[in-house]
């Protein structure tokens, strides 16, 4: 009876987990292309940003048609209507990992105590969004949560890594542009965690129905 | 929120066509002042529920009603006058249907068998019916032609005016847009919206949409049990029930 509508929503939930991928897959290239210094590979990663800008598009545009033909109501609509806000996040996830390729295109050496910390931050982030989409897509809740306790581990190797770049200014054992780097790359991933915890909260949110900012609120 | 009055207090209502049972264990409070849809799929009882509320049922061989039914604290089914109560509850059908007399006599059709004589008075009433349906502007010059003559959406809404004629305190409307076109609807629809500011409005509407649009609450009925009632917007984005998601979302029906 719905069947073009569960096949719309299905195609819906296929574009996000391509999406998640697609941002994966720069953050993944964005490490290789720092730790080995490759910067025609995290050009690739710059260009390649494009397509998670035209992934973001195609989402949209089927959710705003999915919301004038089948007029969703319930967890249809809450699930479209987490899509349309999720997408959001996910495009600035890859817009932060195009940001850090570009510092790598500079030909940027990082000290390889800050490495080991930012190799951690790339790890948890890159899951963190994997599993987010995962939640959306199986609506598990205990994904969800998961990925909300992941953020806190990602804020704490931000505060190791700041403590990292004091330790290594005060000892003279690094240059100046090398610990600007090493600190404005561990933004850049704590960034790409709290936006994973966005997508996690409208995730929380089209299985249950309440978001956390909202419920905050009143 | 301050909960409004209660104005019509449903209990263990059961209703049975002959050996059919058509309404199973119904109970529920209706507001005041805010519009209440019925919804569900046909033959789940809706219609019949809002056929009971004026007693409508009361024509149909072979009908049997248990449970109460109290308006403002009284039993409609106990020792009261059926022509008082019809009076304070006014009903629009599906179908508009215009009685084949004028646009005025339809109005004061009503006003007339309750007593009303005087043409200031009958005058008085049929605009402020006229006015209060959205309709005045459209048939003022033409109070004495025939009701036949108007378009569907207008017929409707002379229906709705008719009802309102005797000041009834609530209006039943089973599935009134069903039969117009959506310009028509939207006008009703606006209409309602106005109608809450001073009239109990309850509505049987397949259109699911339109319960979302105009209703405050809405209760969801199959096979003759009433699933979930809720406020309206928690129905549509939050439904309690499985049952309630898979009909509202198209799963069945």
């Amino acid at each position: 009876m719905r069947l073009m509508f569960d096949r719309q929503l299905d195609e819906l939930k296929n574009m996000l987990i391509e999406m998640g991928a697609l941002i994966e897959e720069a953050i993944k290239k964005t490490m290789q292309s720092l730790k080995n210094g490759d910067i025609v590979l995290a050009k690739s990663v710059i260009t390649g940003d494009n397509d998670i800008d035209d992934k973001e598009m195609d989402i949209e545009k089927l959710a705003l048609k999915l919301l004038l033909q089948q007029h969703p109501v319930a967890s249809d609509l809450r699930q479209i209507s987490a899509a349309l806000k999720m997408v959001t996040d996910m495009e600035r996830i890859g817009d932060q990992a195009a940001d850090i390729a570009e510092i790598t295109t500079y030909g940027c050496v990082l000290p390889p105590t800050g490495l080991d910390f930012i190799t951690q931050m790339a790890e948890e982030t890159s899951l963190m969004v994997t599993r987010s989409i995962d939640a959306f897509v199986k609506k598990d809740l205990a994904l969800v949560k998961k990925v909300k306790v992941m953020d806190d581990t990602v804020d704490n190797l931000f505060m190791q890594v700041r403590s990292e770049a004091i330790r290594l200014l005060s000892s003279s054992q690094a240059d100046g542009e090398q610990i600007i780097d090493l600190l404005m790359i561990a933004k850049y991933f704590e960034r790409i965690g709290d936006h994973a915890e966005n997508i996690a909260e409208w995730v929380d949110y089209s299985i249950t129905g309440i978001h956390k900012s909202h419920s905050s609120k009143e | 929120m301050i909960k409004s009055k209660t104005i019509y207090k449903l209990q263990d209502i059961n209703l049975w066509y002959h050996d059919f049972q058509a309404l199973k264990n119904v109970s529920m409070d209706i507001e005041e002042k805010k519009i209440t849809a019925f919804i569900g799929p046909s033959g789940c009882g809706k219609s019949t529920l809002i056929k009971t509320l004026n007693r409508m049922n009361d024509l149909i061989e072979g009908c049997k009603v248990t449970g109460t039914i109290q308006l403002d604290g009284i039993d409609i089914y106990g020792d009261i006058d059926v022509n008082l109560l019809r009076k304070k509850v006014g009903m629009v059908f599906q179908k508009p249907n215009p009685f084949p007399m004028s646009v005025y006599d339809n109005i004061a059709f009503g006003p007339r068998t309750h007593g009303i004589k005087r043409r200031i008075e009958l005058d008085e009433i049929v605009e402020k019916a006229l006015r209060g349906a959205a309709i005045w502007e459209e048939v003022k010059d033409r109070l004495h032609k025939s009701a036949l003559g108007l378009s569907g959406g207008q017929q409707q809404r002379l229906c709705i005016a008719r009802a309102l004629a005797v000041s009834p305190d609530v209006l039943l409307m089973d599935e009134p847009t069903s039969a117009l076109d959506p310009i028509s609807t939207g006008k009703i629809e606006d209409l309602m919206s106005e109608l809450k500011e001073e009239y109990t409005v309850i509505i049987v509407t397949h259109n699911m949409q339109q319960a979302t649009r105009i209703s405050d609450k809405t209760a969801f009925f199959l096979l003759g049990e009433m699933i979930e009632f809720g406020d309206t917007e928690q129905i549509f984005s939050m439904p309690k029930e499985k049952t309630t998601e898979n009909y509202i979302s198209g799963r069945f029906g």
